[in-house]
C-alpha cells in the first residue's frame, strides 16, 4: 500500500477512537466539564498531562531544532521537563488542595481582590490563544504533507475534531481521549526512533544508541562531531550560545512550564493531594520517554541527513526531497552550478536550505522506513496538536464562563446557565483559533516561545508566595505580576518588534536574551511583591487560614466552587 | 489545645521545607550545575559515547527529575503520616 492509503487508514482509525472516546464520556455538569468531577487516577492524569503538555512543537519541532542547535538545543530538554520538579514540590499538592477550578480562581481567593482575578485571566486568555493558534498551525500542516489537502481544509477538520470533543466533553471528555491521543503519539514517536537506532548503531534503544558505536567502529556523536566540524559547524557536542543566556532561558522555560494555567488545572482532576503529588510524576516519566528520545533523533537525522545528501548528484536524490521541496521546506539552489548538493556552514557556498520543522516527519522516510510507519507520524503529529489544543481551550472557556462571567459579571447564573456558556466560549475560541491557523500572523513562533516567559514573569512568583509566604498581600502581588510581566513583555517586544536589528548580544541586558529574559522578570516579580508587602498592611485574619489551610493534605475535598 | 494544633502544624510544614530544599538542590545541581555550568568541565569525562557534561544536558538531567519526584512523593506520604496530616 502506499502512504497515502495508510495514512487515511491510521489518522482515521485514531479519529473514530477520540469521537468514540468523547461520545462515551460526556460531561454533565460544570465541575465534569471543569475538572472531569475530581475523579481522575493519578497514573491517567498523567498520561494526559503529558499529551495535554507536549505539544506540536515538541512532538514535530523540537528533535529538529536540537539538531540544527546540538548541545545548544538542552535549554528545551532541560527547561520544558525541570519545571514538573517545581510544579510537583510547590504548586501542584497545594492547588489541588485549595481545590477550585481555574488559576485565577485561586489567584482572586488568595489575594482577596477581583483586580488579581481579572489580571490573572487576562494572562491565561493571553497565553493559550497564542499557544493554540500554533497548534492549529501544527495540524494544517501535517494534513497538507500527508494526505496532500491545502492547509485551509486541514485546519477546518482540525477544528470539527476539537470541537466535537471538547464543547461535548468538556475535561473529562478531553482527559481520556489524551490518554488515547498519549498512546498514539508516543507509539509513533518511539517506532521510527527505535528503527533508526537500530540501523545506525545496532541498538533497539535509542537513549543508548545515541551513545553507542555505528557500524564502522566510531561512537556515533565523535563521528556527528567529525561530519559537522568538516563542514565547517561547530561541533555537536559543543554550545555556543553564552553560559548566563543558557543558563536564563532553561531557567525561564522551567518556571514558565510550571506557571502554564492549561498544566496546573491538570492537577485539580485528581481526588487526593497524595494523587496529585503522584500524578506530577507519572506526568513526567511519560514526558521523559519522548524527551529522552529526541536528542537521539536529533543526532540520529542529522548524521543521515549530511551522509544522504552533502556532495551527492541533485539528479540521484531521494524521492524525500522532491516531495519536502514541493511544500517549500526544503531548497536547493545549485550555486556553483556542478549539479550536486552541499551542505555546509558557509553561507555562501551552502546550495542547501532545510526547515527545521521537517526532520522528524521526514526522518522514517531518510531512514527508508515502510510506508506505514510514515503514516503513523502523520497521525502521531496529528494527537500531539490536537491533545494540546484540546487542553488549551479548556483554560479558554473556562476563563470566560467561570472567572469573567460567574465570577466576575453575572455572579447569578445557574450551574446549567454556566456550563452552556463554558460549551459556547469554547466553540466560539475554536473559531478564533482556526482563523489564526489558517492565517497565522507572522509572530506566531515567536510569541509561543515567549508565552513561557510571560508565565514565569506573572503567575509563578504569585502563586508561590501565595502559598509559601502567608505575609504576602494583594498590594504585593498585584504590583509584582504587574512589572514583572510589563518589563518582560517590553524587553521582547523592543528586541522582536520594535528594533529587531538591536537583538544582538552587545545590546543584551547583562547578556539575556529575549527568550530567557522571563528569568530576569521573575526576579523582578519577587522582588516587587516582597517589598510591597513588607511596606503594605498584612492580609486579613480569614486569608491567612486559608493559606494554613492549602499546606496539610487532610480534608481536600472533591473540586468544587465553593 | 489550639496551640498544640497550630505547633504541630508548623513542624510539618518545617520538614516539609528542609524536604524541598534538599530535593531542589539536587534539581539545581544536575541541570544547573552538571548540564549547564560544569558541563564544559564535565566533558573531559565519557560514558560509553557521551561526554559527561553533554549526557547531563540531554539525558541525564531529565532522569533525576523523575526520581525527584518519586523520592518527594515517597518522603512526603510519610510525612504526612509521621505528623498525622495524611487524608483518610
Amino acid at each position: 500500500m502506499d502512504v497515502m492509503t495508510w495514512t487515511y487508514l491510521i489518522v482515521g482509525a485514531s479519529f473514530v477512537l477520540y469521537i468514540g472516546i468523547a461520545i462515551w464520556s460526556r460531561a454533565g455538569s460544570t465541575s465534569e466539564y471543569y475538572v472531569a468531577g475530581g475523579g481522575v487516577s493519578p497514573v491517567a492524569n498523567g498520561m494526559a498531562t503529558a499529551a495535554d503538555w507536549m505539544s506540536a512543537a515538541s512532538f514535530i519541532s523540537m528533535a529538529g531544532l536540537i539538531a540544527f542547535m546540538g548541545r545548544d538545543g538542552s535549554v528545551y530538554l532541560m527547561g520544558w521537563t525541570g519545571g514538573y520538579v517545581l510544579l510537583a514540590l510547590l504548586l501542584a499538592p497545594y492547588l489541588r488542595k485549595f481545590g477550585k477550578f481555574t488559576v485565577p480562581d485561586f489567584v482572586g481567593d488568595r489575594y482577596y481582590s477581583s483586580t488579581a482575578r481579572m489580571v490573572a485571566v487576562i494572562c491565561a486568555i493571553f497565553v493559550s490563544f497564542t499557544y493554540v493558534a500554533g497548534q492549529m498551525r501544527g495540524v494544517g500542516i501535517v494534513f497538507s504533507r500527508f494526505l496532500e489537502v491545502d492547509i485551509t481544509a486541514g485546519v477546518i477538520i482540525g477544528m470539527a475534531i476539537v470541537f466535537f470533543y471538547a464543547v461535548l466533553g468538556g475535561m473529562k471528555g478531553i482527559t481520556y481521549t489524551q490518554v488515547a491521543q498519549y498512546c498514539v503519539l508516543i507509539f509513533a514517536y518511539m517506532v521510527p526512533a527505535i528503527f533508526i537506532s537500530l540501523l545506525l548503531t545496532g541498538n533497539p534503544i535509542p537513549q543508548l544508541g545515541f551513545g553507542a558505536k555505528t557500524a564502522d567502529g566510531v561512537y556515533l556523536l565523535d563521528k556527528l562531531d567529525g561530519l559537522v566540524t568538516e563542514l565547517g559547524f561547530t561541533a555537536y557536542t559543543a554550545g555556543v550560545k553564552p553560559t548566563i543566556d543558557v543558563f536564563c532561558i532553561t531557567l525561564a522555560l522551567m518556571v514558565g512550564t510550571a506557571g502554564l494555567p492549561h498544566v496546573i488545572v491538570r492537577f485539580f482532576t485528581v481526588p487526593k493531594v497524595r494523587d496529585a503529588r503522584r500524578s506530577a510524576g507519572w506526568a513526567l516519566v511519560f514526558i521523559a520517554i519522548l524527551y529522552t528520545t529526541a536528542p537521539a533523533i536529533a543526532a540520529f537525522a542529522r548524521t543521515n541527513l549530511i551522509e544522504t545528501i552533502h556532495d551527492k548528484p541533485y539528479a540521484e536524490a531521494p524521492t524525500w526531497v522532491q516531495s519536502w521541496e514541493k511544500t517549500g521546506l526544503i531548497k536547493w539552489e545549485d550555486k556553483n552550478a556542478d549539479g550536486a548538493m552541499q551542505y555546509v556552514a558557509a553561507p555562501a557556498d551552502n546550495e542547501m536550505t532545510i526547515d527545521r520543522d521537517i526532520m522528524v516527519l521526514a526522518n522514517p522516510e531518510i531512514a527508508k522506513l515502510p510506508n506505514w510507519v510514515i503514516a503513523l507520524v502523520a497521525a502521531g503529529g496529528l494527537a500531539a496538536a490536537l491533545s494540546t489544543a484540546a487542553g488549551l481551550l479548556l483554560v479558554i472557556s473556562t476563563s470566560i464562563s467561570h472567572d469573567l462571567l460567574k465570577k466576575t459579571l453575572m455572579p447569578g447564573i445557574t450551574d446549567k446557565q454556566e456550563l452552556l456558556f463554558a460549551r459556547c466560549a469554547a466553540a466560539v475560541a475554536i473559531c478564533i483559533a482556526g482563523y489564526l491557523g489558517i492565517n497565522p500572523p507572522g509572530f506566531v513562533a515567536q510569541v509561543v516561545a515567549f508565552a513561557f516567559g510571560l508565565a514565569a514573569s506573572s503567575f509563578f512568583p504569585a502563586i508561590i508566595l501565595g502559598i509559601f509566604s502567608k505575609r504576602m498581600n494583594k498590594e504585593g502581588a498585584i504590583a509584582g505580576m504587574v512589572t514583572g510581566i510589563s518589563i518582560t513583555a517590553a524587553y521582547i517586544v523592543y528586541f522582536k518588534f520594535v528594533n529587531p536589528a538591536a537583538n544582538v548580544p552587545a545590546n543584551w541586558f547583562l547578556g539575556v536574551s529575549p527568550e530567557g529574559f522571563g528569568t530576569i522578570g521573575m526576579v523582578v516579580n519577587f522582588a516587587v511583591a516582597t517589598a510591597v508587602a513588607a511596606l503594605t498592611k498584612a492580609p486579613p485574619r480569614d486569608v491567612q487560614q486559608i493559606v494554613e489551610h492549602i499546606r496539610v493534605p487532610r480534608g481536600a475535598g472533591a473540586a468544587h466552587a465553593h | 489545645m489550639a496551640e498544640n494544633t497550630s505547633a504541630a502544624a508548623e513542624a510539618y510544614w518545617k520538614a516539609n521545607i528542609r524536604l524541598v530544599l534538599w530535593l531542589l538542590a539536587v534539581w539545581f545541581a544536575v541541570s544547573y550545575g552538571a548540564g549547564i555550568l560544569l558541563a564544559d568541565w564535565l566533558d573531559q569525562f565519557r560514558i560509553a559515547g557521551f561526554k559527561l557534561g553533554f549526557w547531563f544536558a540531554q539525558q541525564g538531567s531529565i532522569y533525576v527529575f523523575v526520581a525527584l519526584i518519586f523520592v518527594y512523593v515517597w518522603r512526603m506520604n510519610k510525612l504526612d503520616r509521621e505528623h498525622d496530616v495524611h487524608e483518610d
